[in-house]
């Protein structure tokens, strides 16, 4: 069903890109001569009463939305759903831009903001000074994220944030007389020991490039940069191909297992304690709870393991909200965003209705977040990702065709770890695939 | 998740016990099939050798056990709780709770998946039933009246066949868009009422079993040409369109890119795109693993009935059509 749903996608955008092909030029050169704001339309409140549209995939976010909507009678929001972000709710934003009727606001990823960007798709919000003025509240990175490089400019919301850290199985270590590895030395010497006590210390999951892109970021590397006129391609960076080859040593002496994510015989590795951890993002908690139900109160979790020399943290995931190129509402829509991710009331909302990390620094200081939980013994296990997000890097910028880069370095992974190449070499033909891809697009490549 | 209820063994079966080297008309094969179907009894049909029997047989059982399978492997799943899903053996029942999950899918976000099911009955049901009278009427005009450009026009409408769903998903969603139709009823509801290929099979169906004498004799007695359309031929027609009804319908039902691209209120989701949604965000929210797996079973029950209950005029129908 994944890879349909990739195909489709695909298959889907190839024709818009091309369309838009003349447009992102455009676009580009627009945004590099500072034009860019200019055609957008001033933050003006309307002065009468308005409805927005929000396409979100959060479950529960109607909840939210009616708190919002029962304060401000003026400003009415209506939710829209779909699946999540590539399962198909960006292909229908494409296609909806290229329609011209998109929906005011939209929930995307960080990682799919530069696509939408490019495609000159979102409209930066730096221009209400409501929104300029909050930068101060989001922690940096998102803040830097949102920028996607450009002085001065917001072009979303941060909604929330997956720092990383390690999930282990605090009896198992224990019983076999292991030390929790705190750096990533430790944690390939505590890999032989977990396999001759039986198990594997953890899964790799060659379908997860997300997660393999919060351990490069955490060795402060990062796989895009943008110079404000070309991108640059940096998939093969000193800290990349230094966790690829870290990782393909743990496959090449089968330290780890190499299961396919998110399938049954991966929550049942979990559930019966044939792997010990899991690096993983705050939102992984729900999954180890619901994937290996058996194990409660056994997992703990501690600082992801460290490079040497560097103190760094990782993110898996997270969300932000834009407004769309084509809004007449963008003061609105920029005040129900600030509202939705920033206001305590919202976030407690978010929160409990789908365990959401907030991306602002008071939200994750909030009194739901501070409490222990049960499935893990009770432990604040909030405290320890709050640590690990502090150390996450506002350096790291994802590539516009990121879906494009996800679905080849995937590949390449797949078939390193059934023994053809290795992951280095996947991350070469991915950093060539990339430049490939962005080229056909008419975005420019940094030599 | 959206297609096992296609593989019924009905059509699954059917395809494999059909003699080789039958290459007529639609028609006379489909009622082969039938007689194929209740060669069961061992007095009727031909004699075959037994080797090529349990050759049938075996190849048979092959198939029905891998359309089979995925759908007892659902069924066990849905008796689960989330802790024994991943625990226990796939195929066997653990702790049987399938009242307990029913209830708690049906409960979930307010009922909303009784709404998409509803909503998937509608667009199917009304669907298929616009779509088999037009494509019945149509299949029969080109069948029964001679007029200039016949041809082309069937030809033009067989070239649709080739045109997959899915290709027209997106030109579709900008016509909506164009005018600002889209996420409505509609914008599923209106293309689902074209069926090319129903119009090609009524048409080989009319010409075979509606007999041009019967319509003069009707044109003698008075009788007009809608009222001998409806009176007369839709009778001799109706194994037909109970065939095209039930391929439009379970088309449909299947249906999920269309309502994917147009869709974004989940008060008009069809179950297939509700079930994606719930699946798409699993992570977020444990408890949706099972509820999906509970709803994809309760979403294949309607089209199961639906098959038992029109397997009947299908058999009786086809075969007295075929049998001039």
């Amino acid at each position: 069903m994944r890879t349909t749903t990739r195909a489709v996608s695909v298959a889907l955008l190839a024709p818009l890109l091309l369309a838009a092909c003349s447009d992102a030029g455009g676009g580009e050169e627009e945004a590099a001569a500072g034009g860019g704001a200019a055609e957008s339309g001033a933050c003006e409140p309307a002065g009468e009463p308005v409805t927005l549209t929000y396409t979100s995939w959060i479950p529960g976010i109607e909840d939210v939305v009616a708190i919002w909507n029962e304060a401000n009678p003026d400003i009415q929001v209506e939710v829209q759903t779909g699946p999540n972000g590539n399962g198909g709710t960006y292909a229908n934003f494409f296609n909806q831009l290229e329609a011209g009727n998109p929906p005011d606001l939209g929930q995307i990823e960080f990682d799919a903001l530069p696509n939408f960007r490019v495609q000159d798709g979102l409209e930066n919000l730096a221009v209400c000074e409501d929104v300029a003025a909050a930068g101060d509240q989001f922690i940096d990175w998102t803040w830097s994220q949102v920028g996607l490089g450009e002085e001065g400019a917001a072009y979303a919301i941060p909604q929330d944030t997956g720092p990383m850290a390690m999930f282990y199985r605090a009896d198992l270590f224990e019983q076999a007389g292991i030390e929790i590895p705190t750096t990533w030395e430790e944690y390939a010497a505590a890999a032989e020991q977990v396999r001759e006590a039986g198990g594997y210390i953890t899964n790799f999951s060659t379908g997860d490039i997300n997660q393999f892109a919060g351990f490069v970021w955490q060795a402060d590397g990062s796989w895009f940069n943008n110079n404000g006129e070309a991108w640059e391609v940096s998939l093969t960076s000193d800290a990349s191909m230094q966790v690829a080859d870290y990782w393909q040593d743990l496959i090449d002496r089968d330290l780890v297992s190499s299961l396919p994510g998110w399938t049954t015989e991966w929550d049942n590795a979990y559930n019966t304690g044939q792997a010990w951890t899991w690096i993983s993002a705050v939102w992984g908690a729900n999954s180890i709870a619901s994937g290996a139900p058996d194990t409660a109160g056994q997992w703990r979790v501690a600082p992801a393991p460290q490079w040497e020399g560097v103190d760094g943290g990782g993110n898996w995931g997270g969300s932000t909200t834009a407004v769309f190129k084509g809004t007449e509402n963008l003061y609105e829509a920029s005040q129900f965003a600030l509202w939705l991710n920033t206001s305590e009331e919202a976030l407690n909302a978010l929160i409990e209705a789908a365990n959401l990390y907030p991306a602002t620094k008071e939200g994750i200081e909030l009194p739901a977040l501070s409490e222990g939980v049960e499935f893990y013994g009770g432990q604040e296990i909030y405290e320890v990702f709050r640590e690990a997000g502090a150390k996450v890097s506002p350096d790291f910028v994802w590539g516009p065709t990121m879906t494009q880069v996800y679905n080849d370095v995937s590949d390449g992974f797949s078939a390193a770890v059934s023994g053809q190449g290795t992951l280095g070499e996947a991350l070469e033909a991915g950093q060539e695939s990339t430049i490939a891809a962005l080229e056909a697009q008419s975005i420019p490549v940094a030599e | 998740m959206s297609t096992p209820a296609a593989h019924l063994p009905g059509t699954g079966d059917a395809r494999v016990a059909t003699a080789p080297g039958e290459t007529t008309p639609p028609s006379a094969r489909a009622a082969a099939r039938t007689r194929d179907r209740r060669a069961g009894t061992p007095a009727s049909g031909p004699r075959e050798s037994i080797l090529s029997r349990t050759g049938a047989m075996l190849v048979m059982g092959v198939f029905t056990l891998y359309f089979l399978t995925p759908i007892w492997w659902l069924l066990v799943a849905s008796t689960k709780s989330r802790g024994d899903l991943t625990g226990t053996n796939a195929l066997w029942f653990a702790d049987v709770q399938l009242g307990q999950n029913l209830a708690a899918v049906f409960d979930y976000q307010g009922g909303v998946l009784v709404k998409w099911l509803g909503n998937s009955i509608a667009y199917a049901g009304g669907g298929a039933l616009l779509a088999t009278l037009l494509a019945g009427m149509c299949g029969y005009a080109i069948a029964k009246y001679r007029f200039p450009g016949r041809e082309l026009l069937f030809n033009v409408v067989l070239g649709g066949v080739l045109v997959p769903a899915t290709a027209l998903a997106l030109p579709l969603f900008l016509i909506f868009s164009e005018i600002n139709a889209t996420n409505t009823f509609w914008s599923v509801f209106l293309p689902s009422i074209v069926s090319p290929f129903g119009v090609y099979l009524t048409r080989i169906f009319a010409a075979a079993s509606v007999p041009d004498e019967l319509l003069e004799a009707a044109r003698l007695d008075g009788s007009g040409e809608v009222r001998t359309f409806f009176t007369v031929s839709v009778r001799l027609m109706f194994p037909a369109l109970v065939t095209v009804f039930l391929f439009q319908f379970v088309a449909i039902w299947n249906n999920f890119f269309l309502p994917l691209i147009m869709l974004r209120d989940s008060e008009l989701f069809p179950v297939t795109l509700g079930l994606y949604n719930w699946n798409s965000v699993v992570n977020q929210v444990p408890e949706l693993r099972l509820y999906v797996l509970v709803g994809a079973l309760v979403s294949i029950v309607p089209l199961i009935l639906l098959f038992l209950l029109l397997q009947r005029f299908w058999r009786t129908g086809l075969g007295t059509g075929a049998i001039k």
